[in-house]
């Protein structure tokens, strides 16, 4: 890297872009978020199409809610749900200069984001013990494809909160707008994780 | 973000943040909703769409309050329009060649 690269400031991190009105990492984010609709939109437009199409479904008989473990399910909602206002309550905190508390909220964050996976690890293993996989038939490709790419969505979440609660807690000594901005985003980010997760529930479990 | 929120000092801050709980509030009972209506076993297509209604509201709850979508720019706005508008292509484009291969 050049001096001049190292030595150059990504502008409008704090104070609103003139053209846009708002710093440049928001845009970034609801620009990256609008092709996340588009990612998670197809492969539910997929869903549906061949949903629609097939004679029964699931395929092998009954109903989606006898096949997929409701409770565990409805559990991960409440999960996400909780781990969607700590994270506010995280980006909160920053705002009313009390890092202190954004630790707190943002380890409850990362942690009820491992609380997830872990009872999404339970549901897989036991499909999997029981002989489904995404080759089984239509049913399980949906399931396998939807939850997975959102879990692996949950991982990401994982990764960008984790740095925030560590290395990246550094910036807030020397510019807590920067920082506090930073996790607005990574909430942003998060937030759409868990209302993905708000229509896949119902979609692929009680329907 | 929301405009009073942002430029408000810390105490004043701390009065938004009741608005928050309501939506959690709100969003764990709809889920309750959801999953006691799952055991109603509605007609297929009333269970959809209570469902998917139930969902909608959800999501708006998510993204009005704690995505701060009540109070956002226009650019955003703009940004969101255009993305619905590619979602719904995206969603009713393949009903168009199952329409064809029904012979309609």
């Amino acid at each position: 890297m050049s001096a001049h690269a190292a030595d150059a400031v990504i502008p409008h991190t704090v104070e609103p872009h003139p053209v846009t009105g708002i710093p440049n990492g928001k845009f970034g984010i609801w620009l990256f978020l609008a092709s996340e609709v588009m990612l998670f939109g197809a492969l539910f437009s997929s869903y549906v199409l061949i949903r629609t199409q097939a004679p029964h479904w699931p395929p092998e008989g009954g109903l989606s809610s006898e096949i997929l473990n409701v409770p565990l399910a409805t559990v991960n909602t409440a999960v996400l749900i909780t781990s969607s206002i700590t994270m506010v309550l995280a980006w909160a905190s920053c705002k009313m200069g009390r890092i202190d508390r954004f630790r707190f909220w943002m380890g409850a964050t990362v942690a009820l984001a491992f609380v997830f996976l872990v009872i999404k690890y339970f549901e897989y293993t036991h499909k999997f013990h029981d002989g489904h996989f995404p080759s089984t038939n239509n049913f399980y490709a949906v399931y396998f494809t939807l939850t997975g790419l959102h879990g692996l969505h949950v991982i990401g979440g994982i990764v960008v909160n984790t740095f925030l609660l560590t290395a990246g807690t550094r910036l807030w000594k020397t510019d807590r707008d920067h920082f506090t901005n930073r996790v607005e985003n990574a909430g942003l980010y998060w937030h759409f994780v868990d209302l993905v997760w708000i229509f896949l529930f119902p979609s692929l479990y009680l329907l | 973000m929301a405009e009073t929120a942002e430029h408000s000092s810390p105490e004043e801050f701390k009065k938004h943040l009741g608005k928050y709980y309501v939506v959690f509030v709100a969003l764990l009972c709809l889920t309750a909703i959801t999953v006691g209506v799952s055991y109603l076993h509605l007609p297929r297509p009333q269970a959809i769409a209570v469902a998917l209604a139930i969902a909608t509201v959800k999501a708006g709850m998510v993204a009005g309050v704690f995505m701060h979508l009540i109070s956002e720019k226009k650019v955003i706005y703009a940004v969101l329009v255009l993305t619905a508008a590619f979602f719904l292509l995206v969603l009713l484009l393949p009903s168009f060649t199952t329409l064809e291969s029904a012979g309609v």
